[in-house]
């Protein structure tokens, strides 16, 4: 597609239903919740220490101090002192050890935030101190492990190694991630009549909130009820770790009987909260001469922190992307998920999909540069196929590997960009260039089958206006525009007569969070299911009145048309029929993913509704005497299917993107070794700004027919993306390779401009 | 009593002064447009302008990051919060901007977005898409990637670029830039005749973007003294070869100085790795000297400018000392609990003066360096004379190389020399591992930052192979 043409798709698709009170400042985050009166502010006090048993806690003179209300710990709790969502290993409030520096130990309620800060202070602590591990490779010699190992093989290896002209071994590192969504975790809970709990707050996971502050209170689930406006921002750190914050919340609303509000501050917030697994990894890879992989072994060493949370889960997805886009015959991947004494790592988009495809990338890049080849050789000579097999069992159908490559090849023009570098490479000598293509392959479904399911409520009000409910969470993705778009296409409305509502539990219950790409599809396909119900409703109604038959019957612009022809029935008129003949105008759908299905005993099934794929090709500059970086151009062939709103899906590439690049290059979380957070502020941890991102980013919408399983075949695109940018890190390598012929390849990300200058100097 | 006007309300009130203005706007005033991101300046979430009546009558327009700024700093100025940008009904031009261009996506950061975009078309500031770019350097934006903001903003360049004067607020409340009100504020502010407020507090405050991130508790909490309307500390002036600086001068009103703009061709260039536009528009330059960090951009340039300070106390007693000889050891300087820096005094370039400043840090903008760098000297008959060299980041203290400085002077320029003066400055200073980077690392980028200087002065002279192999 010609880029002006994609230039002025965008500029016309629709816009975010929330831009208007965005830019006016006019939209409600928690924090900006008008208070009930006599609301009191909460502060949370945590452990100082990674590791250890608690020997006294000192409250007195934080209890004594004017204004503070009440300090509440696990003592307080008259259910369960468990949060944990996969596996009940964590406390809301440490009682007798802690495992994490920054793990919550009791909750603050004063008048002001300000003097429950104060308080905070007061607090004193005695921490027998025990061992702290902070890597997995310790974690492993000492056995301490979230659960037992998972493993994804397909052929053997052990065979196909002996059939290798090359085989190359090593090992990678891929650091871990802090979300820095802007708005930070945050809850305001309130008192209702008979000791219900009204919970507002910033989470992906409303029906999580909701389970386990019934949990903790040890009240029923109809008496909590959870309310989503919209997050600001959210990346998968608010799929579990919203939960703890609302819960502390709702604790002390229970037993005073007041309005509370918690929201972390953000040095808090970085301290108490799991961010992107690291992962330590090792692979063997084993090639033919003519570049083909025969064979692929990975273990992956998960830090886990110091609870499950979702680990299992995200290493499970590490292993089902273990192979990116290419197709192995004989595959081996072990993931074992470390517990350490960091804070329990999280959801992040991609799920520890990233974490697995930088291990392959890293271990062609070694093949490439030992063999003498490019990278991009071997690449494209395995790329996946159809009716290829994945290594946990599915086969590959619809597949855009190929597709995506070649076209991204030849729009760009990839071998005049290649032959640029080059020139430039030979002709500079204090700046050099690197170019890298990525392509990426990824499974769209929670990988846990069960919760691949949505609902919706749709009313249509008597004056035809219409509001939705869905388990959608709006986090900037741009779900409820879609939501809209659903609704607003099916009856052939305007888009103002359509309005989505706050996600909450008691108008759609029993949600899985939105996360793994697939809340538009999940909830887009809900909406579409109630929205056609109340159609064929309205239809039947129209033909009765019209006297004619339902096929006949047709909506268009919210007018009634009959044989194609327009009629003088309205929309509007149309539903006050239907209302004055008591029939209903609300629909409640449930829809289910079909297919999926996968077996953990065998690790094999067909997990993914589908995929989606694309390829970008990253070129980058560096300054060999600043051992500074910037990004010539970013180019990418995406894979849409047929977007349904060109827009937003641009927004959520260019967003992805540059996450994936922050977590390649500049985002450095440092931990001590005594498990001390050191990257503890927007200071000392960097995100990219606006000068960072690429001079020029160009995305191409790859032509294709879709999917089926996605909304309206518009592909899920929130996660994708963002592994484009692990390519960031090979191009730069390459560029290092440039201007230092003894520069040994290393797998070790982020590649910080320390670790460039390190580089480029090696001996 | 503070005493201003925020958006279209003149406010009077008995608020701590050193509260922030961005608790007050949101949690006194219920303004909750403006959003706490980091409370440390590093995301711009909190952007809100602050206008300056002059003495023509007209009004400054400045963002700033509302977390950092004490109450009492508002004090008979316009504070405009992104409510205070709205129109009655329609959007702005910025704010069409950005949601014609997909540029808001979950909206936290939008607003401080506006804000500072509705800044720059406040501002004098030459009309190119750089200074544009520049007015958001503070503003972090986790969704989007930038590039639809970069879209909206080049659209909001374009159409300012068809307004005929800025200068007139009036045009661009026609133009729908901003509202009506806004045409009534230099009046208004005239009006509002304020009187410096009386100042009791014990600590200092000058732009506080370093103190309210350090402990803005203990100021909310204890009364401040601030001293950032005090015109003693005012002034951009210069005698004859002298520049005087007053201490209280912020980064932008040496960025904006045209003069020092001509003395120093690549004044901007250097300043733009200086924090963001936020940031420099309420940082003072005695600020960043008192802060004493061993890593102070503005420190180590003055210093390799071989910069006197003169210092005031509380009976107008001054004196006058070298910047170098300030520094004692780690956040220790020679300054006494009732004295303040009044000003900075450094010899302008001559047509002989080399002057370079290099920064490497984790993200080129908006971060705190891992090293720094400046030097300066002169250079006639291919001898070098009046060597300064200052460097970040690789000692206790922001680091004049008194000894590297001595070695240059006198010598003729050459490769040799660059190398011998490089072992030189490795042993005069000593780095230590931290967040910022590795004791090896500092020491191999000191080295680089300091051919650097050379490579840049003398790009026809001298590359990067020169030194290295």
């Amino acid at each position: 597609m010609k880029k002006n043409k994609v230039d002025i798709d965008i500029k016309q698709s629709i816009k975010n239903i929330d831009a208007y009170t965005h830019v006016r400042g006019e939209s409600i985050y928690v924090d900006d919740v008008n208070v009930r009166e006599g609301t009191l502010f909460s502060v949370v006090f945590d452990s100082p220490k990674a590791h250890g048993k608690i020997k006294s806690i000192d409250y007195s003179k934080a209890e004594k101090l004017q204004g503070v209300e009440r300090i509440f710990t696990y003592k307080d709790i008259l259910g369960e002192n468990q949060i944990g969502g996969i596996l009940p290993d964590e406390p809301l409030f440490a009682e007798n050890e802690v495992h994490f520096w920054g793990q919550p130990i009791a909750l603050i309620v004063a008048e002001s935030e300000f003097i429950a800060r104060q308080a905070r202070r007061l607090i004193t602590i005695e921490i027998e101190e025990l061992a702290v591990i902070t890597t997995c490779k310790e974690a492993k010699e000492k056995d301490n492990f979230i659960n037992a190992p998972r493993s994804f093989n397909l052929g053997n290896t052990e065979k196909a190694f002996g059939d290798c002209d090359y085989i190359f071994e090593g090992e990678t590192f891929s650091n871990g991630q802090e979300h820095l969504y802007l708005e930070t975790q945050g809850a305001y809970t309130e008192p209702l009549e008979n000791g219900n709990i009204k919970i507002t707050t910033s989470t992906q996971g409303p029906t999580q909130v909701q389970k386990t502050v019934a949990k903790v209170l040890g009240l029923a689930m109809h008496k909590i009820e959870v309310d989503v406006t919209r997050l600001g921002g959210g990346f998968g750190g608010k799929e579990d770790q919203a939960t703890p914050w609302a819960v502390m919340a709702a604790l002390a609303t229970f037993h005073l009987n007041q309005s509370v509000k918690l929201i972390l501050n953000r040095h808090d917030d970085l301290r108490m909260t799991g961010k992107r697994h690291p992962y330590e990894s090792t692979y063997k890879i084993g090639l033919s001469k003519d570049l083909k992989i025969l064979a692929y072994e990975a273990e992956f060493l998960q830090n886990s922190g110091a609870a499950c949370d979702l680990s299992p889960a995200i290493a499970e997805r590490t292993l089902f992307h273990a192979t990116n886009s290419y197709f192995v015959k004989n595959v081996k991947t072990t993931v074992l998920s470390c517990k350490t004494n960091l804070p329990p790592n999280t959801a992040f988009r991609g799920f520890g999909g990233p974490q697995g495809m930088f291990v392959i990338e890293s271990a062609i890049a070694k093949a490439a540069n030992e063999i003498g080849v490019s990278a991009s050789e071997i690449q494209e000579v395995n790329l996946l196929k159809e009716n290829d097999e994945f290594s946990y069992g599915q086969t590959a159908t619809q597949v855009e590997a190929g597709n995506s490559w070649y076209s991204a090849k030849s729009s760009f023009n990839f071998d005049s960009l290649k032959q640029d570098v080059k020139d430039f490479n030979n002709s500079t000598s204090a700046f050099k260039k690197g170019i890298a293509l990525m392509p990426i392959t990824f499974g769209i479904s929670f990988t846990n089958t069960p919760m691949n399911h949505a609902r919706a409520l749709v009313h249509i009000y008597q004056d035809g206006s219409v509001g939705i409910s869905t388990a959608a969470v709006e986090m900037g993705q741009g779900v409820n525009t879609k939501m809209l778009q659903v609704a607003a296409q099916v009856f052939s409305i305007d888009n103002s007569k359509v309005k989505i509502e706050t996600t909450n539990t008691t108008r759609v219950a029993n949600t899985s969070p939105s996360a793994a790409s697939s809340t538009a599809d999940l909830n887009g396909k809900a909406v579409l299911k109630a929205c056609n119900a109340l159609l064929e409703r309205l239809k039947d109604v129209a033909s009765k009145e019209l006297n004619t038959n339902k096929k006949q019957i047709k909506i268009k612009d919210e007018i009634v048309y009959m044989n194609n022809e327009q009629t003088n029935l309205t929309w509007t008129e149309l539903i006050t029929i239907t209302m004055l003949k008591r029939i209903a105008l609300t629909e409640n759908a449930h829809y289910v993913t079909p297919i999926i299905q996968f077996d953990k005993t065998k690790e094999k099934g067909h997990p993914f509704a589908y995929h989606v794929y694309g390829t970008a090709i990253i070129t980058t500059t560096v300054d060999c005497t600043r051992g500074t970086y910037s990004f010539d151009s970013i180019k990418i062939v995406h894979d849409y299917g047929k977007s349904m709103s060109k827009g937003i899906d641009l927004g959520q590439v260019e967003g992805a993107l540059a996450q994936g690049i922050g977590w390649m290059t500049m985002e450095e979380i440092a931990y001590g070794k005594d498990g001390k957070l050191l990257s503890n502020a927007l200071s000392t941890y960097k995100v990219p700004d606006l000068f960072s991102i690429a001079k020029t980013i160009d995305v191409v919408p790859l032509e294709t027919e879709g999917n089926d399983m996605a909304i309206l075949k518009s592909k899920a695109v929130g996660e994708p993306p963002l592994m484009y940018g692990i390519g960031a890190y090979f191009a730069i390598q390459n560029a290092i390779k440039a201007f230092n012929p003894n520069y040994n390849f290393k797998f070790h990300a982020p590649m910080t401009p320390e670790k460039v200058l390190m580089s480029l100097y090696e001996k | 009593m503070i005493e201003f006007i925020l958006n279209n309300k003149t406010i009077k009130t008995s608020n701590n002064a050193g509260m922030t203005l961005l608790d007050f706007v949101r949690y006194e005033q219920r303004l909750t447009g403006t959003k706490i991101g980091c409370r440390e300046g590093d995301c711009g979430a909190c952007t809100v302008l602050v206008g300056t009546l002059s003495q023509d009558n007209t009004i400054d327009y400045q963002s700033i990051t509302s977390c950092l700024s004490p109450l009492g700093n508002a004090h008979g100025k316009h504070i405009v919060t992104i409510e205070g940008t709205n129109l009655p009904k329609e959007l702005t031009v910025a704010q069409s901007a950005l949601k014609e261009n997909h540029a808001s996506q979950c909206g936290f950061c939008t607003p401080g977005f506006v804000v500072s975009l509705t800044g720059f078309a406040l501002s004098e500031n030459e009309l190119n898409s750089e200074n544009a770019l520049n007015s958001i350097s503070g503003n972090i934006c986790r969704c989007t990637g930038y590039k639809s903001i970069e879209k909206a903003v080049d659209e909001i360049c374009n159409k300012l670029g068809s307004v005929n004067s800025r200068k007139s607020l009036q045009t661009l409340i026609d133009n729908e830039f901003i509202p009506q009100y806004f045409s009534e504020i230099p009046e208004r502010l005239k009006q509002l005749k304020v009187k410096n407020n009386a100042q009791t507090g014990i600590t200092y405050v000058s732009g506080g973007t370093d103190l309210y991130v350090q402990k803005a508790d203990s100021l909310i909490e204890n009364n401040v003294n601030l001293i950032t309307n005090n015109n003693a500390l005012k002034g951009i002036k210069i005698e004859g070869n002298t520049c005087i600086i007053g201490a209280g001068k912020t980064v932008s009103d040496i960025w904006n100085h045209k003069e020092l703009n001509t003395f120093f061709p690549k004044l901007r260039t250097h300043l733009k790795l200086v924090s963001s536009e936020q940031i420099r528009n309420m940082a003072s330059i005695g600020g960043n000297f008192v802060n004493a960090s061993p890593i102070g951009d503005m420190t180590i340039f003055f210093l390799a400018l071989n910069s006197n300070i003169s210092i005031i106390n509380q009976n107008k007693n001054e004196r006058t000392l070298l910047l170098n000889e300030f520094y004692k050891s780690y956040k220790t300087f020679d300054l006494k609990d009732d004295e303040l820096i009044k000003d900075i005094l450094f010899e302008l370039p001559s047509k002989h003066t080399k002057f370079n400043f290099e920064k490497v840090s984790k993200r080129t903008h908006l971060d705190i360096a891992s090293v720094n760098s400046a030097i300066s000297f002169s250079l006639e008959d291919e001898t070098i004379q009046n060597a300064h060299v200052a460097i970040g980041g690789v000692a206790a203290i922001p680091k004049y190389l008194f000894e590297t400085s001595a070695f240059l002077n006198g010598k003729g320029l050459n490769t040799q020399l660059i190398l011998d003066s490089n072992e030189i400055l490795q042993n005069e200073i000593y780095p230590i591992s931290d967040v910022r980077g590795s004791s090896d690392y500092k020491r191999l980028l000191a080295r680089q930052l300091f051919f650097a200087h050379f490579i840049e002065l003398f790009p026809e002279q001298f590359k990067l192979t020169d030194f290295v192999q």
